[in-house]
Protein backbone atom coordinates (compact mmCIF):
# COMPACT_ATOMS: atom_id res chain seq x y z
CA UNK A 1 0.00 0.00 0.00
CA UNK A 2 2.71 2.47 1.02
CA UNK A 3 4.92 1.44 -1.87
CA UNK A 4 1.97 1.68 -4.25
CA UNK A 5 1.14 5.20 -3.09
CA UNK A 6 4.69 6.45 -3.65
CA UNK A 7 5.04 4.50 -6.90
CA UNK A 8 1.75 5.78 -8.32
CA UNK A 9 2.64 9.36 -7.36
CA UNK A 10 5.92 9.04 -9.26
CA UNK A 11 4.13 7.68 -12.32
CA UNK A 12 1.48 10.43 -12.17
CA UNK A 13 4.15 13.14 -11.94
CA UNK A 14 6.15 11.71 -14.84
CA UNK A 15 2.97 11.44 -16.92
CA UNK A 16 1.97 15.02 -16.06
CA UNK A 17 5.43 16.15 -17.11
CA UNK A 18 5.27 14.31 -20.43
CA UNK A 19 1.73 15.49 -21.21
CA UNK A 20 2.65 19.06 -20.27
CA UNK A 21 5.74 18.87 -22.43
CA UNK A 22 3.83 17.59 -25.47
CA UNK A 23 1.10 20.18 -25.01
CA UNK A 24 3.62 23.00 -24.74
CA UNK A 25 5.59 21.83 -27.79
CA UNK A 26 2.36 21.63 -29.82
CA UNK A 27 1.43 25.16 -28.80
CA UNK A 28 4.91 26.41 -29.71
CA UNK A 29 4.77 24.75 -33.08
CA UNK A 30 1.39 26.34 -33.82
CA UNK A 31 2.63 29.72 -32.64
CA UNK A 32 5.77 29.66 -34.80
CA UNK A 33 3.84 28.18 -37.72
CA UNK A 34 1.48 31.15 -37.76
CA UNK A 35 4.39 33.52 -37.15
CA UNK A 36 6.13 32.08 -40.21
CA UNK A 37 2.99 32.68 -42.26
CA UNK A 38 2.14 36.17 -40.96
CA UNK A 39 5.56 37.57 -40.18
CA UNK A 40 8.01 36.03 -42.63
CA UNK A 41 10.38 38.94 -42.00
CA UNK A 42 11.19 37.62 -38.51
CA UNK A 43 12.72 34.54 -40.12
CA UNK A 44 14.28 36.11 -43.22
CA UNK A 45 15.49 39.69 -43.28
CA UNK A 46 16.64 41.48 -46.43
CA UNK A 47 20.23 41.35 -45.19
CA UNK A 48 20.11 37.60 -44.46
CA UNK A 49 22.54 35.37 -46.32
CA UNK A 50 20.84 32.59 -48.23
CA UNK A 51 22.05 29.52 -50.03
CA UNK A 52 20.09 27.49 -52.54
CA UNK A 53 17.30 28.27 -54.96
CA UNK A 54 14.86 31.09 -54.17
CA UNK A 55 12.12 28.88 -55.63
CA UNK A 56 12.72 26.15 -53.06
CA UNK A 57 9.56 25.40 -51.10
CA UNK A 58 11.42 24.37 -47.95
CA UNK A 59 13.18 27.17 -46.09
CA UNK A 60 15.67 26.15 -43.44
CA UNK A 61 16.42 29.05 -41.13
CA UNK A 62 19.54 28.58 -39.03
CA UNK A 63 20.39 30.87 -36.14
CA UNK A 64 24.14 30.47 -35.83
CA UNK A 65 27.39 31.92 -34.61
CA UNK A 66 30.65 31.46 -36.55
CA UNK A 67 32.39 30.73 -33.23
CA UNK A 68 29.94 28.00 -32.17
CA UNK A 69 31.39 24.50 -32.34
CA UNK A 70 28.09 22.74 -32.90
CA UNK A 71 27.28 25.14 -35.76
CA UNK A 72 30.55 24.16 -37.41
CA UNK A 73 29.75 20.48 -36.87
CA UNK A 74 26.30 20.86 -38.43
CA UNK A 75 27.43 22.86 -41.48
CA UNK A 76 28.59 19.90 -43.62
CA UNK A 77 25.56 17.90 -42.54
CA UNK A 78 23.15 20.64 -43.65
CA UNK A 79 25.03 20.97 -46.95
CA UNK A 80 24.67 17.24 -47.53
CA UNK A 81 20.91 17.32 -46.96
CA UNK A 82 20.68 20.24 -49.40
CA UNK A 83 22.82 18.41 -51.97
CA UNK A 84 20.61 15.34 -51.66
CA UNK A 85 17.53 17.45 -52.44
CA UNK A 86 18.72 19.83 -55.15
CA UNK A 87 16.61 22.94 -55.64
CA UNK A 88 14.15 22.05 -52.91
CA UNK A 89 15.82 23.61 -49.86
CA UNK A 90 16.84 27.17 -49.24
CA UNK A 91 19.18 27.85 -46.31
CA UNK A 92 18.87 31.18 -44.50
CA UNK A 93 21.64 32.11 -42.08
CA UNK A 94 20.85 34.34 -39.12
CA UNK A 95 23.24 35.42 -36.41
CA UNK A 96 22.92 34.57 -32.74
CA UNK A 97 26.33 35.50 -31.27
CA UNK A 98 25.46 34.74 -27.65
CA UNK A 99 28.99 34.63 -26.26
CA UNK A 100 30.94 37.75 -25.35
CA UNK A 101 33.26 38.60 -28.19
CA UNK A 102 31.41 36.42 -30.69
CA UNK A 103 30.17 39.56 -32.46
CA UNK A 104 33.65 40.09 -33.90
CA UNK A 105 33.44 36.90 -35.93
CA UNK A 106 30.07 37.85 -37.37
CA UNK A 107 31.64 41.16 -38.37
CA UNK A 108 34.59 39.40 -40.00
CA UNK A 109 32.42 37.13 -42.10
CA UNK A 110 30.09 39.99 -43.07
CA UNK A 111 33.09 42.12 -43.99
CA UNK A 112 34.32 39.28 -46.20
CA UNK A 113 31.04 39.50 -48.08
CA UNK A 114 32.02 42.96 -49.28
CA UNK A 115 34.83 41.18 -51.15
CA UNK A 116 32.42 38.56 -52.47
CA UNK A 117 33.94 35.83 -50.33
CA UNK A 118 31.19 35.20 -47.77
CA UNK A 119 30.77 31.42 -48.02
CA UNK A 120 34.48 30.77 -48.64
CA UNK A 121 35.34 32.71 -45.49
CA UNK A 122 32.63 31.11 -43.38
CA UNK A 123 33.64 27.60 -44.47
CA UNK A 124 37.30 28.31 -43.78
CA UNK A 125 36.41 29.76 -40.36
CA UNK A 126 34.42 26.65 -39.49
CA UNK A 127 37.26 24.42 -40.67
CA UNK A 128 39.86 26.26 -38.58
CA UNK A 129 37.63 27.03 -35.61
CA UNK A 130 39.74 24.95 -33.20
CA UNK A 131 42.64 27.32 -33.83
CA UNK A 132 40.94 30.66 -33.22
CA UNK A 133 38.06 29.70 -30.91
CA UNK A 134 39.49 26.78 -28.97
CA UNK A 135 37.14 26.17 -26.03
CA UNK A 136 35.65 29.64 -26.34
CA UNK A 137 39.07 31.23 -26.07
CA UNK A 138 38.43 33.73 -28.86
CA UNK A 139 41.46 34.95 -30.73
CA UNK A 140 40.35 36.95 -33.77
CA UNK A 141 43.99 37.92 -34.43
CA UNK A 142 44.77 34.31 -35.32
CA UNK A 143 42.34 34.65 -38.24
CA UNK A 144 44.55 37.28 -39.88
CA UNK A 145 47.02 34.51 -40.79
CA UNK A 146 44.34 32.05 -41.83
CA UNK A 147 41.87 34.10 -43.86
CA UNK A 148 44.14 34.99 -46.80
CA UNK A 149 43.60 31.34 -47.79
CA UNK A 150 39.99 32.29 -48.59
CA UNK A 151 41.34 34.96 -50.91
CA UNK A 152 40.33 37.97 -48.85
CA UNK A 153 42.24 41.16 -48.16
CA UNK A 154 42.78 41.30 -44.39
CA UNK A 155 43.40 45.03 -44.16
CA UNK A 156 40.13 45.66 -45.99
CA UNK A 157 38.31 43.30 -43.62
CA UNK A 158 39.67 45.12 -40.58
CA UNK A 159 38.31 48.36 -42.05
CA UNK A 160 34.95 46.97 -43.18
CA UNK A 161 34.32 45.28 -39.81
CA UNK A 162 33.72 48.73 -38.34
CA UNK A 163 30.83 49.40 -40.74
CA UNK A 164 27.78 50.40 -38.64
CA UNK A 165 25.56 48.55 -41.14
CA UNK A 166 27.11 45.28 -39.92
CA UNK A 167 26.47 46.21 -36.30
CA UNK A 168 22.85 46.89 -37.25
CA UNK A 169 22.52 43.43 -38.80
CA UNK A 170 23.57 41.91 -35.47
CA UNK A 171 21.13 44.10 -33.54
CA UNK A 172 18.26 43.12 -35.84
CA UNK A 173 19.14 39.42 -35.74
CA UNK A 174 19.40 39.42 -31.96
CA UNK A 175 15.97 41.09 -31.76
CA UNK A 176 14.57 38.25 -33.88
CA UNK A 177 16.41 35.75 -31.69
CA UNK A 178 14.42 37.07 -28.74
CA UNK A 179 11.15 37.19 -30.68
CA UNK A 180 11.57 33.53 -31.67
CA UNK A 181 12.94 32.53 -28.26
CA UNK A 182 16.11 31.00 -29.69
CA UNK A 183 18.22 30.03 -26.67
CA UNK A 184 20.97 27.93 -28.17
CA UNK A 185 22.95 27.74 -31.37
CA UNK A 186 22.45 26.38 -33.90
CA UNK A 187 18.69 27.05 -33.72
CA UNK A 188 16.69 25.67 -36.64
CA UNK A 189 13.30 26.47 -38.11
CA UNK A 190 12.00 24.55 -41.10
CA UNK A 191 9.24 26.55 -42.80
CA UNK A 192 8.68 28.15 -39.40
CA UNK A 193 8.56 24.86 -37.49
CA UNK A 194 11.15 24.85 -34.70
CA UNK A 195 13.44 21.87 -34.17
CA UNK A 196 12.01 20.53 -30.90
CA UNK A 197 14.67 18.10 -29.74
CA UNK A 198 18.18 18.72 -30.89
CA UNK A 199 20.18 16.29 -33.01
CA UNK A 200 21.25 15.36 -36.53
CA UNK A 201 18.53 12.76 -36.94
CA UNK A 202 15.82 15.08 -35.56
CA UNK A 203 16.84 17.84 -37.98
CA UNK A 204 16.87 15.38 -40.86
CA UNK A 205 13.40 14.12 -39.94
CA UNK A 206 11.97 17.63 -39.61
CA UNK A 207 13.35 18.63 -43.03
CA UNK A 208 12.20 15.36 -44.55
CA UNK A 209 8.65 15.74 -43.23
CA UNK A 210 8.46 19.25 -44.68
CA UNK A 211 9.90 18.02 -48.00
CA UNK A 212 7.23 15.31 -48.13
CA UNK A 213 4.50 17.89 -47.53
CA UNK A 214 5.81 20.40 -50.06
CA UNK A 215 6.92 17.91 -52.71
CA UNK A 216 4.46 14.98 -52.60
CA UNK A 217 5.78 11.94 -54.40
CA UNK B 1 -5.50 -0.57 15.55
CA UNK B 2 -3.54 0.44 18.66
CA UNK B 3 -2.98 4.15 19.46
CA UNK B 4 0.75 3.76 18.69
CA UNK B 5 -0.01 2.31 15.28
CA UNK B 6 -2.38 5.16 14.60
CA UNK B 7 0.23 7.73 15.61
CA UNK B 8 2.83 6.05 13.40
CA UNK B 9 0.38 6.07 10.50
CA UNK B 10 -0.26 9.79 10.92
CA UNK B 11 3.48 10.40 11.06
CA UNK B 12 3.91 8.38 7.89
CA UNK B 13 1.19 10.42 6.17
CA UNK B 14 2.79 13.71 7.25
CA UNK B 15 6.16 12.59 5.90
CA UNK B 16 4.46 11.37 2.74
CA UNK B 17 2.99 14.88 2.34
CA UNK B 18 6.50 16.31 2.65
CA UNK B 19 7.72 13.90 -0.02
CA UNK B 20 4.73 14.71 -2.25
CA UNK B 21 5.36 18.44 -1.95
CA UNK B 22 9.05 17.94 -2.81
CA UNK B 23 8.19 15.70 -5.78
CA UNK B 24 5.69 18.16 -7.21
CA UNK B 25 8.06 21.10 -6.65
CA UNK B 26 10.98 19.27 -8.27
CA UNK B 27 8.81 18.29 -11.25
CA UNK B 28 7.63 21.87 -11.74
CA UNK B 29 11.19 23.14 -11.34
CA UNK B 30 12.50 20.76 -14.00
CA UNK B 31 9.51 21.59 -16.22
CA UNK B 32 10.33 25.30 -16.00
CA UNK B 33 13.96 24.78 -16.94
CA UNK B 34 13.76 21.91 -19.45
CA UNK B 35 10.45 22.46 -21.21
CA UNK B 36 9.70 26.16 -20.87
CA UNK B 37 13.46 26.84 -21.01
CA UNK B 38 13.49 29.34 -18.16
CA UNK B 39 17.18 29.58 -17.28
CA UNK B 40 17.66 29.05 -13.54
CA UNK B 41 19.63 31.88 -11.93
CA UNK B 42 22.30 31.30 -9.26
CA UNK B 43 19.90 31.67 -6.34
CA UNK B 44 17.48 29.25 -8.00
CA UNK B 45 20.32 26.75 -8.21
CA UNK B 46 21.05 27.06 -4.48
CA UNK B 47 17.39 26.34 -3.76
CA UNK B 48 17.40 23.39 -6.15
CA UNK B 49 20.45 22.00 -4.37
CA UNK B 50 18.38 22.02 -1.16
CA UNK B 51 15.26 20.67 -2.85
CA UNK B 52 16.34 17.77 -5.06
CA UNK B 53 18.07 15.59 -2.40
CA UNK B 54 14.94 15.79 -0.23
CA UNK B 55 13.15 13.64 -2.81
CA UNK B 56 15.43 10.72 -1.90
CA UNK B 57 15.83 11.56 1.79
CA UNK B 58 12.06 11.64 2.42
CA UNK B 59 11.48 8.53 0.30
CA UNK B 60 14.12 6.69 2.32
CA UNK B 61 12.43 7.78 5.56
CA UNK B 62 9.09 6.37 4.38
CA UNK B 63 10.25 2.77 3.99
CA UNK B 64 9.81 0.16 5.21
CA UNK B 65 8.12 2.15 7.98
CA UNK B 66 8.26 5.74 9.19
CA UNK B 67 11.78 6.54 10.43
CA UNK B 68 11.94 9.62 12.64
CA UNK B 69 15.66 10.21 12.04
CA UNK B 70 14.67 11.56 8.62
CA UNK B 71 13.64 14.78 10.41
CA UNK B 72 17.16 15.34 11.65
CA UNK B 73 18.66 14.87 8.20
CA UNK B 74 16.06 16.87 6.28
CA UNK B 75 15.77 19.94 8.52
CA UNK B 76 19.13 21.58 7.65
CA UNK B 77 18.35 21.37 3.92
CA UNK B 78 14.82 22.73 4.30
CA UNK B 79 15.94 25.59 6.56
CA UNK B 80 18.76 26.53 4.18
CA UNK B 81 16.26 26.39 1.30
CA UNK B 82 13.77 28.58 3.19
CA UNK B 83 16.38 31.23 3.95
CA UNK B 84 17.68 31.30 0.36
CA UNK B 85 14.12 31.50 -0.98
CA UNK B 86 13.26 34.29 1.46
CA UNK B 87 16.30 36.29 0.37
CA UNK B 88 15.46 35.62 -3.29
CA UNK B 89 11.82 36.66 -2.83
CA UNK B 90 12.82 39.93 -1.16
CA UNK B 91 15.42 40.61 -3.83
CA UNK B 92 12.89 39.88 -6.55
CA UNK B 93 10.29 42.14 -4.94
CA UNK B 94 12.86 44.94 -4.80
CA UNK B 95 12.81 45.10 -0.99
CA UNK B 96 16.53 44.23 -0.93
CA UNK B 97 18.41 46.18 -3.61
CA UNK B 98 20.38 44.14 -6.11
CA UNK B 99 24.03 45.15 -6.37
CA UNK B 100 25.01 46.68 -9.66
CA UNK B 101 26.44 43.89 -11.77
CA UNK B 102 28.32 43.63 -15.03
CA UNK B 103 26.49 42.04 -17.94
CA UNK B 104 27.12 38.34 -18.09
CA UNK B 105 25.94 35.17 -19.73
CA UNK B 106 23.88 34.10 -16.75
CA UNK B 107 20.38 35.10 -15.84
CA UNK B 108 19.61 37.89 -13.41
CA UNK B 109 17.95 36.73 -10.20
CA UNK B 110 15.26 39.34 -10.70
CA UNK B 111 14.43 38.23 -14.25
CA UNK B 112 10.64 37.87 -14.42
CA UNK B 113 9.50 34.68 -16.06
CA UNK B 114 6.17 33.89 -14.63
CA UNK B 115 3.72 35.33 -12.14
CA UNK B 116 0.73 33.34 -10.98
CA UNK B 117 -2.34 35.57 -10.46
CA UNK B 118 -0.09 38.51 -11.20
CA UNK B 119 1.88 38.47 -7.95
CA UNK B 120 3.04 34.94 -7.04
CA UNK B 121 6.56 34.65 -8.44
CA UNK B 122 8.75 31.56 -8.75
CA UNK B 123 10.93 32.53 -5.73
CA UNK B 124 7.75 33.04 -3.70
CA UNK B 125 6.44 29.60 -4.67
CA UNK B 126 9.77 28.16 -3.57
CA UNK B 127 9.62 30.05 -0.27
CA UNK B 128 6.14 28.79 0.56
CA UNK B 129 7.09 25.23 -0.37
CA UNK B 130 10.17 25.27 1.87
CA UNK B 131 8.27 27.00 4.68
CA UNK B 132 5.57 24.32 4.54
CA UNK B 133 8.25 21.62 4.68
CA UNK B 134 9.90 23.21 7.74
CA UNK B 135 6.51 23.49 9.44
CA UNK B 136 5.61 19.88 8.72
CA UNK B 137 9.02 18.68 9.91
CA UNK B 138 8.70 20.64 13.17
CA UNK B 139 5.24 19.14 13.72
CA UNK B 140 6.78 15.69 13.17
CA UNK B 141 9.63 16.55 15.52
CA UNK B 142 7.20 17.42 18.30
CA UNK B 143 5.07 14.38 17.65
CA UNK B 144 8.05 12.06 17.85
CA UNK B 145 9.79 13.86 20.75
CA UNK B 146 8.37 11.72 23.52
Amino acid sequence: MKYALVGITCVVLVLAFVVGNNYYQDQQEKKYGSMAADHTEIFVRDHSRTLGSDDAKVTLVEFMDPACETCAAFAPYVKKIMADNPGKIRLVLRYAPFHDGADDFVKIVEAADKQGKYWETLNLMFATQNIWANHHNYQPEKLWDILPRAGVDIEQIKKDMQDPAIANIIVQDMADVRALNVQKTPGYFVNGRPLQTFGYRQLYELIQSELNTQYPQ
Amino acid sequence: MSPTDKATNTNWMLLFLCWLLVSVSATISIFFSSVLEYQPCVLCWYQRICLFPLFFIFATGLFPTFDKSVIKYALPLTIAGTLTALYHTLLYAGIIPENIQPCSQGVSCTEQYFELFGFISIPMLSFFAFLTLVTLLFILKRRTAS
